[in-house]
């Protein structure tokens, strides 16, 4: 079966791939977002947190024979954990400063973190295998599905929509979604902004630690993976604009099948047409496609 | 001592120090690629020091400015001011599409938008087959500066730097003190109010931004006659990223800050193999030796000490002295 040229089983697994790319963006830039909410600082070192989450995965398989399923659930707690840090000791001394400078100062981390791990691993790819339980693949008649990126697709989504339910739905959520809009009134109410922030940058660190485990098997784990995918993901964040989590998710699926698409029918095009659809976005919808012009 | 003397007399030393450098055992190439780094963030802080737009996409006009340069030169056989002409145009077209698209939104959007568009342009440069790929282009010939001046020799090609990069700090001075360069202090200052004066600030950002790319644009097709080759580290966000540290780190919205900010962190990258390796012999700790090849901790360590207690960079802090001093 062909469509257009292609061969229908060759279509699909680009399109899965996209999904896959598309899920660690909707996760990223989830982060993004949630933490440029209350903290007013984009996280570059959001690349390098992913990272982290991969390649803590690998030490804990080679160094400790630590399996999968358990750093799935270890690697984001160690790296909420660096997030605590990160914006107790660093973080907390900019927030009345310009913006740029929160840029800059992750930045900084992020260079620090990545040579640190480079000095050690050096830049070429550690392979990671795909735990037992999903190796293989399910044959849907159609196409053969990989069982691993079907569940990375499926764990990154769920991981996502429990965060809009958490942020949108619940009582934490609002205090959460107050803080962005007024943090002093809702300090004024009793809440504990300082903390809130403190666990906001965390979570967000968890959440990309989360997505560099889920990475693991699918890409190369090296030092610098997460480097061209954050400029990809702040590219992600401009069409998507940060006013929406929900936005945030199904720009970044979007544009990861977009990009899977562009892989089937031309090639040459993939690495840029996230930045082309960003142009674009800017000539039509400047505030961006979920944004709301401030 | 009057500020102002004191200013005047640390430019003429400088000039002065260039001049004699070559005789004085300064290797000229180290220093006409310093002083194209000092141009590069010099024309950088014109944009985020006193315009306050931070820009993280400055790696693609150097970038594509070398290219060009490097390409109409070796294949064309342009004479090198054309070829450096051409290169700076190209860095002031892609200025102005770059700062068409991101003046569209504002603060950290704007540095967003840039570095997307800048890592776009360095897969373009990637994949097309102008620019030798990974190798880069290598091999371009010096040439003769109007036909008449043989630049293969290092000390001509020396001053030939020296002229140009005077002469184009010379006109961001003038940039800065002009009618024009008030008004881009009024935006970066309080832009709503610079728009209720009735200035149009749209087109003085975009004006500046193009001022500051083709500027960029001239540092890279310098580069590219100095060193005979351009490569796509030129063009990668990482060289980005390094001139904002040297901007930062001498000094934001100073004019000495860019020369010292970019002389300081090239030595300091420089000179970091031989710390790493001393500091191995010492302590007896192998990953000292390793410091050499990886420069970006120290990069990143530095960023990080400038950002949260080093605001001001050398030449604001020294500013900032001189004036607690007067009063």
């Amino acid at each position: 079966m062909e469509i257009l040229g292609v061969s229908l089983p060759g279509l699909m697994s680009q399109l899965l791939l996209g999904l896959v790319n598309g899920s660690f963006y909707a996760i990223l830039s989830l982060g993004l977002a949630v933490i440029f909410g209350l903290l007013n600082v984009i996280n570059f070192a959001h690349g390098a947190l992913f990272m982290l989450g991969a390649v803590s995965t690998w030490m804990a398989m080679n160094y400790f024979g630590i399996n999968y399923w358990v750093m799935l659930l270890v690697s984001p707690l160690l790296v909420g954990l660096l997030g605590v840090l990160i914006e107790r000791f660093l973080l907390r001394w900019i927030y009345r400063l310009d913006h740029l400078y929160g840029l800059l100062l992750t930045l900084g981390l992020s260079l620090l973190i990545e040579g640190l791990f480079r000095s050690v691993y050096g830049v070429s790819g550690l392979g990671y295998d795909t735990p037992e339980l999903l190796e293989g693949a399910t044959d849907l008649g159609f196409m053969m599905l990989p069982n691993y990126r079907a569940w990375v697709v499926l764990a990154s989504v769920t991981v996502c929509l429990a965060t809009w339910f958490v942020i949108e739905k619940t009582r934490l959520g609002a205090y959460l979604r107050a803080g962005t809009e007024n943090p002093r009134l809702v300090e004024a109410f009793g809440v504990n902004v300082p903390v809130m922030i403190t666990l906001t940058y965390a979570f967000g660190a968890g959440l990309a630690a989360f997505a560099g485990v889920l990475a693991a098997p699918v890409y190369q784990v090296t030092p610098l993976m997460g480097q061209n995918l954050i400029i990809v993901v702040f590219a992600v964040v401009v069409i998507g604009g940060m006013g929406s989590i929900m936005g945030a998710i199904l720009t970044g699926l979007g544009l990861g099948v977009i990009e899977g698409l562009t892989k089937v029918f031309y090639p040459q095009a993939s690495s840029t047409v996230v930045f082309v659809i960003m142009v674009i976005v800017l000539l039509i919808r400047p505030a961006g496609l979920f944004g709301k012009e401030k | 001592m009057n500020t102002k003397l004191l200013a005047k007399m640390g430019y003429g030393l400088l000039l002065l120090a260039l001049i004699v450098a070559p005789f004085a055992g300064a290797y000229p190439v180290f220093v006409m690629k310093l002083m194209c780094f000092a141009l590069f963030a010099a024309a950088f802080n014109l944009l985020l020091g006193y315009t306050g737009l931070l820009s993280f996409g400055h790696a693609a006009f150097l970038g594509t400015a070398a290219y060009i340069t490097g390409y109409s030169m070796k294949f064309w056989g342009l004479s090198p001011e054309l070829g450096m002409l051409a290169g700076t145009l190209g860095g002031a077209l892609l200025g102005l599409l770059f700062g068409w698209l991101a003046i569209r939104r504002q603060g950290i959007y704007f540095s967003m938008i840039t570095l997307a568009l800048a890592q776009m342009v360095f897969f373009v440069c990637l994949q097309v087959p102008y620019t030798g790929g990974e190798d880069g282009l290598q091999g371009v010939p010096r040439g003769k500066l109007f036909g008449l001046i043989d630049l293969a020799d290092d000390l001509t090609m020396y001053y030939v730097v020296l002229a140009i990069v005077v002469a184009a700090f010379l006109l961001i001075v003038r940039t800065v003190h002009s009618p024009f360069g008030q008004v881009l202090k009024a935006i970066k200052e309080n832009e709503p109010r610079a728009i209720s004066l009735g200035y149009d600030t749209t087109r003085f950002k975009l004006l500046a931004f193009v001022l500051s790319a083709a500027l960029t644009g001239l540092a890279g097709s310098l580069k590219t006659v100095v060193l005979g080759f351009a490569t796509l580290s030129d063009a990668h966000w990482t060289t980005s990223g390094h001139v904002v540290l040297m901007t930062l780190m001498g000094g934001l919205g100073t004019l000495s800050g860019p020369i010292v900010g970019s002389a300081v962190v090239v030595l300091i990258e420089n000179k970091i193999g031989e710390l790493g390796t001393f500091l191995g012999r010492i302590t007896g700790f192998e990953w000292f030796n390793t410091l050499g090849e990886s420069v970006t901790i120290v990069t990143g360590l530095i960023f990080v000490v400038c950002v949260l207690a080093f605001r001001r960079g050398i030449m604001g802090e020294i500013n900032a002295w001189l004036a607690r001093r007067k009063a």
